[in-house]
């Protein structure tokens, strides 16, 4: 069930990321498919950049601390999507996020625009085959 | 008139609201009959047809219509563009009839969506549980939406709303209510809104919260409703008779635009840059800046959309969106009344019928045919609409001065 990365830390073998730009290990973080060309940044799988047209990218890693630029506290949401919850927009050193905010009550007394947050990882739960969905938001720094 | 303008002669709504005893085809007929007979013409004099009906997206709504208005067998053009659907329909008709292909275009927008709940959350691929597989362009094991922000409506526009005040500063909940309550004021002297209720600002405050901070009458009510519209160039308008002349209206700007490339635009949709560069090119076309507009009607979805396209559509200056709604500027007695219709908070929101309506609305006035919410001497109005994904359809129109 463990394993010995080489770099001497222990996480379980069968972690699985919610989405592919989140990188686990060490220290969990964002990645990003960076425009060789231009700069662009996105999270998702491309077929060429939205701004400039070319095609080759690199992937980078985002900043894990940001600045809450929008939220919205949903309170009603489709079936099966547990509220309430903090929907947020984060700007991590120049890089738009989207993200939950995680670690705090759900409340406009403890979310506020501006305020400094960080991304944590927290567990989806763990699918027949024992694998467990490791998911990120961003808590109150 | 010059004879490439561009006019509208004939146009009608629906009541909005709850019909259920009609279907898609019943609510575009008496929407587009009625077109016909605002613009004394019939279905023999109509050279294009586009029709939307973005729910039933994949059926061929235009030529269901037909077959209860009239088989001409004109061509038609079935259009979807999430809400701005009934703008482009307009448009489409319009480029047919600048291109000088036809003579006279009819365009049609019908929605049913009363009770249709929250729009956009959800997108549940698999259960939680059995296999975890990454799937689409994110390699998502399991869904997305509530789990990294939120895909819904209400949620997503909250946010718009939010980051404009994360920019410039001074939005709070009771800044975003005041602007619910002054649209479901609005809405009491319109006859053809689905809900003719004043709120007061603390009933805005207290309803159900959907999405912070939108509560429940801060969001577009889903509705049944349909509108249409026929269009003709200068040169034909010339040919009919005075009345037809004197009512009908010019379109000195028909601009669609959708979102550019933006920092951020794919994190949260971009609903600015695509409006305010619409505004730039229509306020161009049109030969008008803000400050001649006698009305606006612009897409409200949410409260918190209102605020932001103050700013995008350079109705106040940039930034100063909070001030210039604080002003009293956007009520009906105000400097530049906004949706005095009731905007989609209280008129409703039938999606595809929505972007038809607000020409509607704005042409009732300029045609001086208003009733009791008549804005006195309209000269000019401006219509909006967004449909996220994202397009933005902006039209000004004129009255003939006949």
């Amino acid at each position: 069930m463990f394993v010995q990365p080489l770099i001497g830390v222990t996480i379980m073998a069968n972690q699985i990321p919610h989405v592919d730009y989140l990188e686990l290990g060490v220290k969990p973080h964002l990645v990003a498919n960076e425009c060789t060309s231009c700069g662009a940044r996105f999270f998702d799988r491309r077929n060429a950049c939205a701004k400039c047209f070319k095609n080759e990218f690199k992937k980078v890693p985002i900043a894990t601390d940001g600045i809450l630029k929008s939220f919205t506290i949903v309170a009603f949401a489709a079936p099966g999507v547990p509220v309430p919850f903090v929907a947020g927009i984060i700007d991590c050193a120049g890089t738009s996020v989207r993200g939950n905010v995680i670690n705090t009550d759900p409340t406009p007394e403890k979310v506020s625009l501006g305020m400094k947050v960080r991304l944590a990882t927290f567990s989806l739960g763990t699918d027949d085959e024992g694998s467990e969905a490791i998911g990120f938001g961003f808590e109150p720094a | 008139m010059a004879s490439d303008d561009i006019w509208i002669l004939g146009i009608a709504m629906t009541k909005f609201g709850k019909h259920s005893d009609k279907d898609i085809v019943d609510l575009g007929s008496e929407a587009a009959i009625a077109a016909l007979a605002d613009a004394g013409v019939t279905m023999a004099d109509i050279g294009i047809l586009a029709a939307g009906n973005l729910m039933g997206a994949s059926a061929s709504f235009g030529q269901a219509l037909q077959k209860q208005i009239g088989q001409t067998g004109i061509p038609v053009y079935n259009v979807a563009n999430a809400c701005a659907t009934g703008a482009t329909a307009l448009r489409t008709a319009i480029m047919a009839v600048k291109a000088g292909e036809v003579k006279m275009g009819l365009a049609v927008g019908a929605e049913k969506l009363a009770g249709a709940g929250l729009l956009g959350g959800g997108g549940v691929s698999k259960k939680d549980g059995n296999k975890f597989e990454p799937r689409g362009r994110f390699g998502s094991v399991l869904p997305t939406d509530g789990r990294i922000g939120t895909d819904t409506m209400p949620g997503t526009f909250a946010q718009v709303g939010m980051e404009y005040g994360h920019k410039y500063g001074g939005v709070s909940f009771d800044l975003f209510a005041k602007i619910s309550e002054k649209n479901h004021a609005h809405s009491v002297l319109n006859p053809m809104a689905a809900y003719q209720k004043r709120f007061t600002l603390d009933e805005i405050m207290n309803d159900m919260m959907i999405a912070y901070p939108n509560t429940r009458p801060m969001c577009s009510a889903n509705c049944d409703g349909a509108a249409a519209a026929v269009v003709t160039s200068g040169e034909v308008l010339r040919t009919l008779s005075k009345e037809q002349q004197r009512r009908a209206i010019k379109v000195s700007a028909s601009v669609l635009t959708t979102d550019p490339y933006q920092e951020a635009c794919q994190i949260l949709p971009d609903v600015n840059t695509l409006t305010r560069n619409a505004a730039k090119i229509a306020y161009e076309q049109a030969g008008v800046s803000p400050s001649d507009l006698d009305l606006v009607e612009l897409h409200d979805c949410f409260a918190t959309a209102e605020l932001v396209h103050y700013d995008n559509l350079m109705l106040c200056p940039e930034g100063g969106a909070v001030d210039f709604f604080m002003s009293g500027a956007t009520w009906r007695d105000g400097s530049m009344p906004v949706n005095v219709s009731g905007g989609l908070q209280s008129k409703g929101h039938p999606i595809a019928a929505t972007g038809i309506a607000n020409i509607w609305e704005v042409c009732h006035h300029l045609r001086n045919e208003a009733g009791d919410r008549q804005i006195k001497d309209a000269k000019v109005g401006l219509a909006h609409v967004i449909g996220l994904g994202s397009a933005c359809g902006i039209h000004i129109l004129e009255r003939s001065g006949l």
